[in-house]
């Protein structure tokens, strides 16, 4: 299979990945197998992940609190950040990690169940690490918008039901 | 006094009433529908074409424009149809910026047509050119295309209703309701027809950017055929502004001078806020547009593939965004097949002759609409048609 069509099965399953393989197929003028066997490949080769739900917690529980932190870091020599980057997002409550350009070296994305927990986690697990010379710790107020889906959206069909 | 009806237009009042009007009530009075059966896109106007008409308000854009459109428009408009499908019209004499495609339709065949001369209207087709072309005074006269020869137009079938009356031949391709799309040679052929009988055409061709296997031939870009043909486009579909109601309509001249002294004594001038959303559509709307049409395709083959599954024989539609799959395999007319179907099922389609008398046997079903819905109208339709087939 050439990669344009593994390319468009990623974007499907990106948008729905609860669509079959015979849908995919379908969608794509493959054959069932040739579907299967590329999306096994790609699982295979970790560029897909996982299958997950994108979920919008505040709806159902009373407090989620995320936290966006800058932390400044002194590089190692033959290991640049990705030592430090390691220490940290090993941690369970680090649910994403990048390196970045710019005033700040890494972004750590923190979710946890109160805003003391967070701030606890900073101070007491993220600030003291070797070479972290810094943190800021941004509190997230409101989500608006994440992996393309507005949260406030509702997907309403304004058009008439029959039209020619 | 007489009664109302007494008093109205006899030509008005004889006119078909719209077998889709019909369909509409019987669909707006049933729950839980997931409508197939809708002509438009699913997809919202692209947000950068909805902020172009924030700010043009904001900075006063409230008024009149000249008749023919802004003139801004109007060249971006020229450079599109020279670039897209290559046939050159000059920006300022030979493009309007009309309401919608449908008026671009309805002032061809006011401009062009005299009482008594006819009209070859291939079908199945769009529901309007029809009785635009009675109220204008003209006559009809239908022109069968069949599934047999992937819904084509031939000359022969044309050569069989071409009489000294015909002044006009309608196109509609990417065809709404079929999906169908003509080639180059098939387009010749019509063109050759078109010069041995001296006629003008009228080539709706609001879905030209949306073809799947295979680019759009625009009939004006056809050798001789340019001052033949009133071009008449859109952005209802291919950039999701159907609300918007803007369309244009390009042509020699002459044509397009004397549509624009009825346009200009009825319409004015197309809403201004319309218009400064086609310029930026034209601007910066290609991707946008690209995007969408990945996913129409996407479903256009799911849909196909479904209907064959279930054992309704489908044609496989090369333009625009309609199914038109035969259920003659029911034994159901078109309009049972669709009131039963909405009737036990909850599916909205619409009967194929609603769009011609060669319409009969099929159904339109759009895949404008999510795969959710697809799917799960997919399922309702298999069960129905398991019911049935027997
Ligand atoms: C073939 C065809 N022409 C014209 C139109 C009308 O387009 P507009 O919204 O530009 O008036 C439609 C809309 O359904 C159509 O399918």
């Amino acid at each position: 299979m050439c990669l344009t069509e593994k390319k468009r099965i990623l974007e499907i399953l990106q948008k729905d990945c609860r669509l079959s393989i015979e849908q995919i197929a379908l969608m794509l003028g493959l054959e069932s197998k040739q579907v299967e066997k590329a999306i096994q490949e790609l699982e295979e080769e970790r560029v897909i992940l996982k299958y997950a739900a994108l979920i919008n917690w505040e709806k159902i529980e009373d407090e989620v609190v995320t936290a966006m932190i800058d932390v400044k870091v002194v590089p190692q020599r033959d290991v640049g950040f990705d030592q430090v980057a390691e220490r940290i997002y090993r941690y369970p409550e680090v649910k994403s990690l990048c390196l970045m350009s710019g005033g700040y070296d890494l972004s750590v994305l923190i979710e946890g169940k109160s805003m003391k927990q967070v701030a606890l986690f900073v101070a007491e697990k993220l600030a003291v690490l070797e070479h972290v010379q810094s943190t800021a710790t941004h509190f997230v107020l409101k989500k608006y918008k994440s992996d393309g889906v507005i949260f406030e959206d509702q997907a309403e069909d304004h058009r008439l039901k029959v039209s020619p | 006094m007489r009664t109302a009806r007494e008093y109205v237009n006899p030509v008005i009042e004889n006119l078909p009433p719209s077998g889709i009007r019909r369909f509409f009530d019987l669909v707006a009075n049933t729950k839980g529908v997931i409508s197939l059966g809708v002509g438009e896109p699913d997809f919202v106007t692209p947000w950068h074409i909805r902020e172009a008409c924030f700010y043009g308000l904001e900075r006063g854009y409230t008024m009149y424009t000249s008749n023919f459109g802004m003139p801004e428009l109007r060249k971006e408009i020229s450079s599109f149809v020279e670039k897209n499908y290559e046939v050159a019209y000059e920006p300022l004499e030979e493009t309007l910026v009309t309401v919608g495609a449908s008026e671009a339709v309805d002032l061809a065949m006011r401009a062009l047509l005299v009482a008594g001369e006819e009209v070859l209207v291939p079908e199945p087709c769009y529901v309007s050119y029809a009785p635009t072309v009675t109220m204008a005074g003209g006559i009809p006269i239908q022109v069968p295309t069949y599934v047999e020869d992937d819904f084509q137009l031939t000359s022969k079938a044309l050569e069989a209703k071409v009489t000294d009356k015909t002044k006009l031949l309608v196109l509609c391709y990417p065809n709404n309701p079929t999906g169908a799309i003509m080639a180059r040679d098939e387009l010749l052929e019509i063109a050759r027809f078109v010069e041995k009988h001296d006629l003008l055409v009228l080539a709706d061709e609001i879905y030209a950017d949306m073809t799947y296997e295979g680019k759009h031939q625009c009939f004006a870009a056809l050798p001789g055929m340019r001052d033949r043909t009133i071009l008449i486009n859109g952005f209802s579909k291919n950039y999701a502004m159907t609300g918007w109601r803007i369309g244009y309509a390009c042509g020699h001249a002459e044509f397009i001078a004397q549509m624009t002294k009825i346009h200009q004594y009825t319409i004015l001038c197309a809403p201004i806020m319309g218009q400064m959303a086609a310029l930026e559509a034209l601007k910066n709307g290609q991707s946008e547009k690209e995007r969408m049409l990945i996913e129409y395709d996407q479903r256009r083959r799911f849909v196909v593939g479904r209907f064959n599954q279930i054992g309704l024989h489908c044609f496989t539609p090369r333009g625009a965004f309609y199914a038109f799959p035969s259920i003659k395999a029911t034994g159901l007319t078109s309009e049972e097949f669709c009131e039963k179907l909405l009737k036990e099922e909850q599916v909205a389609v619409v009967p194929g002759n609603a769009f011609g008398t060669s319409g009969e046997g099929f159904i339109r079903v759009s895949y404008a609409s999510s795969m959710a819905n697809l799917t799960a109208a997919l399922d309702r339709i298999e069960a129905f048609v398991q019911r049935y087939k027997g």
